[in-house]
């Protein structure tokens, strides 16, 4: 009687393994939250030093223009402003998506409403092939062909956002195209078909009907390709030029944030100002992609509330 | 219930959480244990332009030495003084004297020079120049002369390439040439590799570059009408070169004290420094000490 009775008041095998199940989810849910927050206080921490620490204005890090933190100016201030550098790094991402942009939705919609068998013959190889080479082999490519061929046509070094933008753009590409791929098959089958019933050609479903319900997916699509290009260092560091100078125009060397912290991370003592004015770097480089996430979600609610109504 | 699982969940992470620290705490002092024996592990952290003279020498160690592992990192003289400084490696390589950067109490660690880089400027072969003078060089450099006719070369705007700032090139370079003014604002590349293609491709660019990684697709400049040669560095006639230390925090003991004999020993200096295009720290006829000042050996 014991027995049955213990056997039935217990968990069963199945409950168990539930519980166990359940237990390594948590664990490693947990583990990654301890790791983003970890990462988060670092580079914060790190990052705010340099307010806190070595007393530079904020204000003055973020709009002024001379960055030479090893020395000082004539009231015994270091010379840190990252503005050409936040410039910089703005207009190779915004050029980089501007270019991308009508490539990408062209690819996809070929890919997608034109010839889908073709495309996924062809296209999809092609696009899974350019996310997987590698940011230094584009980078080289960018050195050995980009460089000198802005350097004939424009004159120059060659070295500026024009070459930065030109490898970004083939970087960027692949992430928006396939981005975009999804936003239009997500696009109801029901929708292009009213289109055609009510006499539509397929240029017109395309442009009027698909394109347009797809908006909030094809803006979350540029915005990811955006993250990519803004965070992207060693391929844009190899074609920049890694002048810590305002872009005058777009074939002047110049240097984006990630560019400079590459070059220099190595050469800077834990601890010192140099060394802190780089992490507040990497800072705003964790803002931003904050900012394109939040921008990302907040477009992907709008979207569902535009298809629900 | 479900409560229940969520606070056995937390309390199973903390658990992971010590067992995990737990873990790194044995595996540090375990490591620190081996260090002091003969057989041990060394780490060498910092300098890129030492890397690959530690790098070969390490290998070349280890064949009689079996017992000792070498890791051989780069990461930069930064990077390579400041993680000697935390003790968290053995030996911290660095293009400049610990003294001269910021943040780095010199006191505390002992320095081992390993051999002697000259640098030499770099021009791109089409402009017409292949002397110029201290003074011309400091003021390309200062951005006060821009175009190449200035100094007998072609009509051709010059385009100054610079070395990372902090980097030890760099240093080494401006404490020789610029004399405590500051560089026109420009290009940074942060490695040879990278420069001499720069210097090799772009009309009218100046750089510098170690000499091991100058080659005939670049013109090598001489200042005052000194060639740019190992001989002219061993009598400081050539003036721009700099030691190649290897740091280490006190003290260097057992399997360090062992691999830093053999960094200076002949099959080293003799054999392995002129090979990898480094000058011999026993060559040298005359030496250098933190602050720029040069002396008869």
């Amino acid at each position: 009687m014991d027995e049955i009775q213990r056997k039935l008041q217990q968990n069963s095998k199945a409950t168990r393994e539930d519980h166990l199940g359940r237990t390594i989810c948590y664990i490693c849910i947990g583990l990654i939250i301890a790791l983003v927050t970890c990462i988060l206080y670092f580079i914060a921490s790190k990052g705010i030093a340099t307010f806190t620490k070595d007393h530079v204005n904020v204000w003055q890090f973020l709009t002024t223009s001379n960055w030479e933190p090893t020395s000082m100016d004539s009231k015994g201030r270091p010379m840190v402003g990252a503005l050409p550098m936040i410039v910089t790094s703005f207009s190779v991402t915004l050029l980089a998506a501007l270019v991308a942009t009508p490539f990408a939705i062209g690819v996809a919609i070929f890919m997608t409403e034109i010839s889908a068998k073709r495309g996924a013959k062809l296209l999809q190889p092609v696009i899974e092939l350019l996310v997987g080479i590698p940011s230094v082999v584009y980078g080289f490519i960018g050195l050995s062909l980009i460089v000198p061929f802005i350097r004939h046509i424009f004159g120059g070094t060659g070295f500026g956002i024009l070459s930065g933008t030109l490898v970004l753009f083939v970087m960027v590409l692949p992430t928006i195209t396939s981005l975009t791929v999804d936003s239009l098959k997500a696009v109801p089958m029901h929708y292009r078909q009213a289109s055609l019933a009510l006499g539509a050609t397929r240029w017109q479903t395309i442009y009027k009907v698909i394109l347009r319900s797809a908006t909030p997916g094809i803006l979350t699509a540029i915005i990811f390709g955006m993250a990519r290009a803004f965070g992207e260092a060693l391929a844009v560091q190899m074609v920049i030029g890694n002048a810590i100078l305002m872009p005058k125009n777009l074939v002047s060397p110049a240097s984006t944030l990630t560019s400079k912290l590459t070059t220099d991370i190595g050469n800077t003592v834990m601890g010192t100002l140099p060394n802190d004015a780089l992490w507040s770097l990497a800072l705003i480089l964790l803002l931003m992609s904050l900012f394109f996430n939040m921008l990302v979600r907040f477009i992907g609610k709008r979207g569902n509330i535009k298809n629900a109504s | 219930m479900k409560k229940k699982n969520i606070i056995s969940a937390i309390l199973l992470f903390g658990a992971f959480i010590a067992v995990l620290t737990g873990c790194s705490n044995n595996s540090k002092s375990s490591s620190s244990s081996s260090d002091s024996s003969a057989s041990g592990k060394i780490t060498a952290v910092g300098s890129t332009a030492l890397q690959p003279l530690v790098e070969k020498a390490a290998s070349n160690f280890q064949k009689d030495n079996s017992k000792i592992s070498i890791t051989v990192q780069g990461g930069g003289s930064g990077t390579g003084l400041s993680q000697v400084q935390d003790g968290s490696v053995a030996l911290g390589n660095s293009d400049i004297f610990a003294e001269s950067k910021d943040g780095i109490d010199a006191k505390k660690l002992v320095d081992h020079k390993v051999a002697v880089v000259g640098m030499a400027p770099v021009v791109n072969k089409e402009t017409g120049v292949k002397n110029l003078t201290m003074d011309q060089l400091k003021k390309i450099f200062t951005g006060k002369i821009t175009n190449w006719k200035d100094v007998g070369g072609k009509d051709q705007e010059i385009t100054v390439v610079n070395r990372a700032e902090g980097s030890g090139t760099r240093a080494t370079f401006e404490d020789a040439v610029l004399g405590g003014d500051k560089a026109v604002k420009s290009q940074e590349q942060d490695s040879n590799g990278t420069v001499q293609k720069i210097v090799e491709s772009t009309p009218g660019a100046i750089s510098y570059l170690a000499f091991s990684y100058i080659n005939d697709k670049v013109q090598a400049v001489s200042i005052n009408d000194v060639k740019p040669t190992d001989t002219n560095v061993e009598t400081n006639d050539w003036p721009i070169w700099s030691y190649e230390h290897m740091y280490t925090k006190g003290e260097a003991k057992d399997a360090t004290a062992k691999f830093l004999k053999y960094m200076d020993s002949s099959a080293v200096q003799k054999g392995l420094v002129g090979k990898m295009g480094y000058i011999s720290i026993h060559d040298m006829k005359v030496q250098k000490d933190a602050k720029g000042t040069v002396s008869n050996k």
